[in-house]
């Protein structure tokens, strides 16, 4: 731990984030560049998600990682076990008692708290970038609020699928003013995007932080006639009969046996373990995990 | 009567050459403006000064305003010409890779000037799309299909039914029939003088063809060197050419 500044990055570096952090809490949605650094871990594996982490890691702090909702996937693993050696945080799998969550792809199902900060990693931050490549005209739109391209592409959506399509990454307007890209959560979550928490938004390969500050308002963009819908799989949670949250797919065998599962792993859990059982699930033990 | 347009001393250099210079006139409502002129004679320079493509080095270009009257578009906000440039204003690009989204349906390219002024309502500017399309000849099977299944001529209609599906009041076009085969010319041309008719559009067209300004134009701009030598009515000028150098053009093509 003695070989680390505390959380791996040293204090200049991460005075450099904080205040792109600030700056874009100061203007909600924006993408605020940023000089991002070499993380010992390659682009696509959350560089953004874990310098903008760093800088707001207190050493008292609590740490939560998700990747696609669950606490146990590789790449949550090795980002909570980085934290943990380098900060030396303590770290949880329980959304309630986390001060930081940094997440791939999923808003915790638990409404989060005025104390809770939630790190998102972000692959690519332009909305607007299928339809216009130039980051030149991309910036322009987006300092004159011109945004009738974003809603072309929902119009081709609708003409070739008959309906809204996108299901991740779709479009959001903060605060009336920027049109910002939640990252590849699915829009199920989007009606989350306005909450108690912090949120705040790291790209690494693409050097921008954005973020929400508690209580903004967020907007799905639509259709008068295809209004915005938060869909999810029309099932119940298999393991704990949830029918309020986001569910994966599992193929159970060749047969083709399916089971719907709450994506959100530690939710799920606690429902378990609160007595709720799901069509195929079993009764909860503690030593099961 | 307030012109539509007013131009004034208007000059663009690149380095020590010469774009254009000295260029002033006055467009009415209604009224189409030929410019003619061998290549590097500066129409395109002069029209993308115009329409807000290029900044000029000296010179007014005056817009007549819905909410203000006569405007200098050089020294308005960025934002207020953009603005220009997507509702009162059309540009219709020679080639019309330029002017479309080749990677966005027919439907997708004629509603999007629509959506960048809140058109919020799927249906109905869908229905302005296959309206518009059919105004340019093009079926409404194909509204779905990207322009890159489209021919030469159907993509430049395209182009066109995008720039006028929000009815503004002048467009630019820089030879909007150069590259395409001389029949689809002819059509292209028919279909351009209905829509003029039929909007009372105003309009300025860079063309090297002297037949697109007999037809289209009410008035003519002859340039040479970056400048104008002679201007006035269409007829006038073709028949009656004053300048040594149109006389050569008009003969030359003539005889074509
Ligand atoms: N980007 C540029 N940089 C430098 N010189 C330029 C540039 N664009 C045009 N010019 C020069 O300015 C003059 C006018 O060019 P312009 O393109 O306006 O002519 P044009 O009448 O449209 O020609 P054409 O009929 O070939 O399209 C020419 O001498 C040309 O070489
Ligand atoms: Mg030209």
């Amino acid at each position: 731990m003695s070989d680390y500044n505390f959380a791996y990055l040293d204090e200049q570096t991460k005075r450099m984030i904080r205040r792109a952090i600030l700056k874009g809490l100061a203007i909600p949605g924006y993408q605020v560049p940023f000089a991002s650094r070499e993380m010992p871990m390659p682009y696509g594996w959350g560089t953004g998600g874990v310098q903008v982490s760093a800088a707001v890691l207190k050493p008292d702090d609590t740490f939560k990682v998700i990747d696609q909702g669950a606490d146990d996937t590789t790449n949550a693993v090795s980002i909570r076990r980085f934290f943990q050696k380098t900060a030396g945080v303590a770290v949880t799998e329980a959304t309630e008692e986390a001060s930081v969550i940094q997440t791939r792809h999923r808003i915790p199902e638990a409404e989060l708290r005025a104390d809770q900060i939630l790190v998102y990693q972000v692959p690519i931050p332009e909305p607007l970038r299928f339809l216009e490549p130039s980051e030149v005209e991309t910036r322009k739109m987006h300092a004159l609020e011109e945004y009738g391209l974003m809603h072309v592409k929902l119009y081709e959506d609708i003409s070739q699928h008959g309906d809204i399509a996108t299901a991740y990454a779709y479009p959001v307007k903060v605060e009336g003013r920027y049109v910002m890209d939640p990252s590849p959560i699915p829009k199920f979550d989007n009606p989350k995007l306005k909450m108690a928490g912090i949120q705040l938004f790291g790209a690494g390969r693409e050097q921008r932080i954005y973020a929400i500050p508690p209580y903004t308002d967020v907007v799905s963009l639509d259709f008068e006639d295809y209004p915005f819908q938060p869909t999810k799989a029309d099932h119940a949670c298999d393991l704990c009969g949830a029918e309020d949250s986001y569910l994966d797919e599992l193929i159970m065998d060749d047969a083709g046996k399916r089971m719907f599962m709450c994506s959100d792993t530690d939710y799920c859990a606690t429902r378990r373990k609160g007595g709720h059982i799901g069509a195929q699930g079993a009764p909860h033990r503690e030593d099961a995990a | 009567m307030t012109p539509l347009l007013q131009v004034e001393n208007l000059a663009k250099f690149y380095g020590h050459r010469i774009g254009c210079t000295d260029v002033s006139f006055d467009l009415f409502p209604g009224e189409v403006m030929g410019i003619v002129g061998e290549s590097g004679s500066g129409k395109s320079t002069l029209l993308n000064c115009l329409a807000g493509h290029l900044t000029p080095d000296r010179g007014a270009v005056r817009f007549d305003t819905r909410a203000e009257g006569l405007k200098d578009t050089i020294t308005m906000s960025e934002p207020e010409r953009r603005m220009l440039g997507r509702t009162d204003w059309a540009f219709v690009h020679q080639h019309a890779r330029d002017g479309l989204r080749m990677n966005v349906s027919a439907g997708g390219n004629v509603g999007e000037r629509l959506m960048a002024v809140n058109a919020r309502h799927y249906g109905n500017i869908r229905a302005e799309a296959i309206d518009w399309l059919g105004r340019v000849e093009i079926t409404q099977d194909r509204i779905d299909e990207r322009p890159t299944a489209f021919s030469g001529g159907m993509q430049q209609r395209l182009q066109i039914a995008r720039n006028l599906v929000t009815g503004p009041r002048l467009v630019f076009m820089d030879e909007p029939t150069g590259g395409l085969d001389v029949s689809v010319q002819a059509r292209l041309l028919d279909l351009l003088r209905s829509l003029v008719r039929e909007m009372n559009l105003s309009a300025i067209i860079v063309t090297h063809d002297l037949a697109v300004v007999r037809l289209l134009a009410d008035r003519l701009m002859v340039m040479k060197d970056g400048h104008v030598i002679e201007t006035g009515l269409t007829d006038q000028v073709l028949d009656d050419p004053q300048q040594a150098y149109t006389q050569l053009l008009v003969s030359s093509v003539l005889q074509v």
